[in-house]
């Protein structure tokens, strides 16, 4: 069995397993959600009930739609979503494509993820559809510049400080938290960072307050407004998968420790405790991130998103990486 | 954004939608998400209840009355038996027109929590939404207490009530009352304290005090503009007459007037707490006596086929003044005509201007800013299944048409 075998394997498992994780994820997101609002709230399973009941359904191409683009854009959005965890490490296991991707790939996934929604909801031929899609692109445009500021600025200072490992890649920062790394004028920055960072999750995810791209009281649902069957199927699968990946690389560069070694375990069961444990924190993560905040808030317009993400996300995510680079050249 | 091209686009809001509780189409012209005209266009849910009524006595009436509306059902009802009573000159005892304000301001509590919730629904914020509810179940639960019913009660009749309020009921009142006087406030807070509940709600849908005035406006749409509009003070009725009630507005609160939806759900918020008092206030003041004018229904039926005459009234339901009109005809156990004219009515005239240089995020709270009731407000369309037209009658051909009756019935 050669090192492709193995990885192919590994690979098809893990994007299985990845794949129910995020469902059942977004099962108990919707059960905290409901009891933090009093209700009863869905059967853990629910989003598995939904996903197979729509696999079976009929899938109906509106008539002014773009068929090509219209049926392919579920797709490469559930893809590229699903893509993006062959490049992330998972507690001590190194990602599946190690070497092969870095974060700059990461965010690029992400982007044709979302871009991937933005154009089924233009070639869907409904008006509702065509906002929706034009609010995802401003929306993408607005928090793109505190991302990648964020990204930029925890690269520069892994390259700066000599963290060993390539300053883009995410083993770097798995490998050697960076909370060790800095001082402290450096915590405050990373502290800036990671707030800045959170506050793009729920756009990532498409989620209340950030949710204007689907808001169901005013454009129907607008993006998914007229997908249907095995499309809006896969369209619920890059959802949560999106909501899983953006989690996973929070976690992976603010809060990688492991565990596995402060317990002496060896071999096999060290990675198992550490993977295990990687997703407790992903979990953690998402209902911190995502649950509590779209529990705690209303929507906002696409034009007060904006200006938010442009002007305090994107100041504060600025303010970071002055901090750091104090850090640094002090 | 294909803003400033000067090239509008339409979007239908409507009939169906997830933000609005009851069909009704906006037709807006959006330059990228700005609204630069909007045309309304109701008449999806018309039932003709008016003509119903026509083959049937005024008790039989009242069932049909309740039915034009869930939420102002007693509302409609108080109006109609009003109209009734003026007609026939019928005296009510004290204690029912005690019981009947009791029951008014309960179903104002009732509408305007529903409405504060459902404002909070329209853009996102869920928790506030399944508050709101919780909080109004109290209400509920006391409307039943006291007439066996939730949402449509049969509990009025011409010349009285048909419930009293036992010690038991009054008990199960007075609990609600200090339940939503410490419950209530966190409501407010949770909505008034939360800055992106303020951004959506702040300067949105402005209605100005002069275009209130000149597009009629009613009810806590025009108290949101400012005006001193409320018919329990301007022209009290019932037991409102015993008391001291001021319109709210939300200059005496705020100092200031924005005319926005804000402003709006403030002055129902505040209006759930003017109520708590009118109903503390009413408990106190209960008078004994009877319950009805007649108690025998054939004696009161047989009355009303004697009656000869119109009769008019005008009450404040919670979204406005609600006015009905009856004519009844001696010797006719039937009534000859009935004319509703609910608060949406007017209202949702102003929803052009309110609609104007707004977003299209927007559209969905804007139109439920006045708390439509879009069953109450449809009397009139024309459907020709033959030809698949289904197009709403003008009024000048409106006019035409009567006058083309009346000449028929006239025989000329």
């Amino acid at each position: 069995m050669t090192l492709l075998h193995f990885k192919l394997i590994a690979g098809v498992a893990l994007l299985f397993f990845a794949s129910l994780l995020s469902l059942v994820f977004e099962g108990v997101d919707r059960i905290i959600h409901a009891r933090m609002q009093l209700r009863l709230g869905p059967p853990l399973f629910q989003p598995f009930f939904d996903i197979l009941k729509l696999l079976g359904k009929e899938n109906i191409v509106p008539r002014r739609a773009i068929p090509w683009a219209f049926n392919g854009a579920p797709w490469v959005s559930a893809t590229a979503a699903l893509m993006i965890l062959l490049y992330i490490p998972m507690g001590s296991l190194p990602p599946i494509l190690a070497g092969s991707g870095d974060l700059i790939l990461i965010l690029y996934l992400l982007g044709l993820s979302a871009v991937a929604m933005a154009v089924g909801g233009f070639a869907s031929g409904s008006t509702y559809a065509n906002v929706g899609a034009q609010r995802e692109m401003t929306l993408m445009m607005s928090y793109e510049l505190p991302l990648a500021v964020v990204i930029v600025s925890l690269a520069w200072f892994a390259y700066r400080t000599g963290m060993p490992g390539e300053p883009f890649s995410l083993e770097t920062f798995v490998g050697m938290p960076l909370w060790s790394v800095v001082g402290w004028t450096g915590v405050f920055g990373l502290l800036c960072l990671l707030v800045a960072l959170m506050a793009v999750v729920p756009a990532e995810v498409g989620k209340v307050p950030m949710d204007i791209a689907e808001a169901k009281t005013e454009i129907l649902e607008g993006l998914i407004c007229e997908y249907s069957g095995r499309n809006l199927a896969m369209f619920k699968i890059a959802f949560s998968l999106r909501t899983l990946v953006m989690c996973a690389v929070v976690v992976s560069l603010f809060f990688p420790w492991t565990i596995g070694r402060h317990f002496g375990l060896q071999g096999s069961l060290l990675f198992l405790a550490d993977f295990i444990f990687f997703w407790v924190k992903v979990f953690l993560m998402q209902i911190i991130g995502v649950t509590t905040v779209r529990t705690a808030f209303g929507r906002y317009k696409i034009w007060q998103a904006s200006q938010f993400y442009w002007f305090h996300i994107a100041g504060l995510s600025l303010a970071g990486m002055v901090l750091l680079s104090l850090d640094v050249v002090l | 954004m294909a803003e400033g091209l000067n090239k509008t686009y339409k979007v239908p809001i409507g009939p169906v939608h997830v933000g609005l509780k009851e069909p009704i189409t906006a037709w807006l012209d959006v330059d990228g998400e700005r609204i630069k005209g909007a045309t309304i266009r109701p008449g999806a849910i018309h039932r003709g209840i008016e003509f119903m009524a026509r083959d049937r006595n005024p008790i039989q009436i009242i069932y049909l009355a309740e039915r034009i509306c869930g939420i102002c059902s007693f509302a409609h009802i108080v109006a109609f038996v009003r109209a009734v009573e003026d007609a026939a000159r019928i005296e009510v005892p004290a204690r029912a027109q005690y019981i009947r304000t009791i029951v008014l301001e309960l179903e104002r509590i009732h509408s305007h929590i529903l409405w504060a919730g459902v404002a909070c629904y329209t853009f996102g914020y869920d928790s506030a939404f399944n508050l709101g509810m919780i909080l109004r179940e109290k209400v509920m639960d006391v409307l039943e207490a006291l007439t066996g019913n939730r949402v449509n009660y049969g509990t009025g009749t011409v010349g009285g009530v048909r419930r009293d309020i036992t010690p038991a009921v009054g008990k199960v009142i007075r609990e609600m009352i200090d339940f939503y006087k410490n419950e209530f406030g966190v409501f407010y807070d949770v909505v008034t304290d939360d800055p992106i509940a303020k951004a959506r709600m702040r300067d949105v849908g402005v209605l100005s005090k002069e275009d209130a005035i000149a597009y009629c406006a009613l009810g806590p749409t025009v108290r949101g503009s400012g005006l001193r509009v409320d018919l329990r003070w301007s022209s009290p009725y019932e037991a409102y007459c015993d008391m001291d009630i001021k319109p709210v507005v939300p200059q005496d609160y705020t100092g200031e007037v924005y005319g926005d939806v804000f402003d709006r759900f403030l002055v129902r918020v505040l209006e759930v707490y003017q109520s708590l008092e009118i109903i503390e206030n009413a408990m106190a003041g209960l008078p004994s006596g009877d319950l009805m004018w007649e108690p025998k229904l054939p004696k009161l039926l047989n009355y009303l086929k004697q009656a000869d005459g119109t009769g008019l009234s005008s009450i404040e339901a919670p979204r406005g003044d609600d006015t009905h009109a009856i004519r009844l005809t001696g010797g006719q156990d039937n009534i000859t005509w009935w004319k509703v004219r609910a608060p949406t009515y007017s209202n949702a005239v102003s929803w052009p201007i309110m609609f104007m240089d707004n977003e299209l995020a927007d559209s969905p709270l804007i139109i439920n800013s006045i708390d439509p009731c879009i069953s109450c407000m449809e009397r009139m369309v024309v459907t020709d299944r033959s030809t698949g037209s289904g197009n709403i009658v003008t009024k000048s051909e409106l006019i035409e048409r009567c006058r083309d009756k009346t000449r028929r019935m006239m025989g000329s």
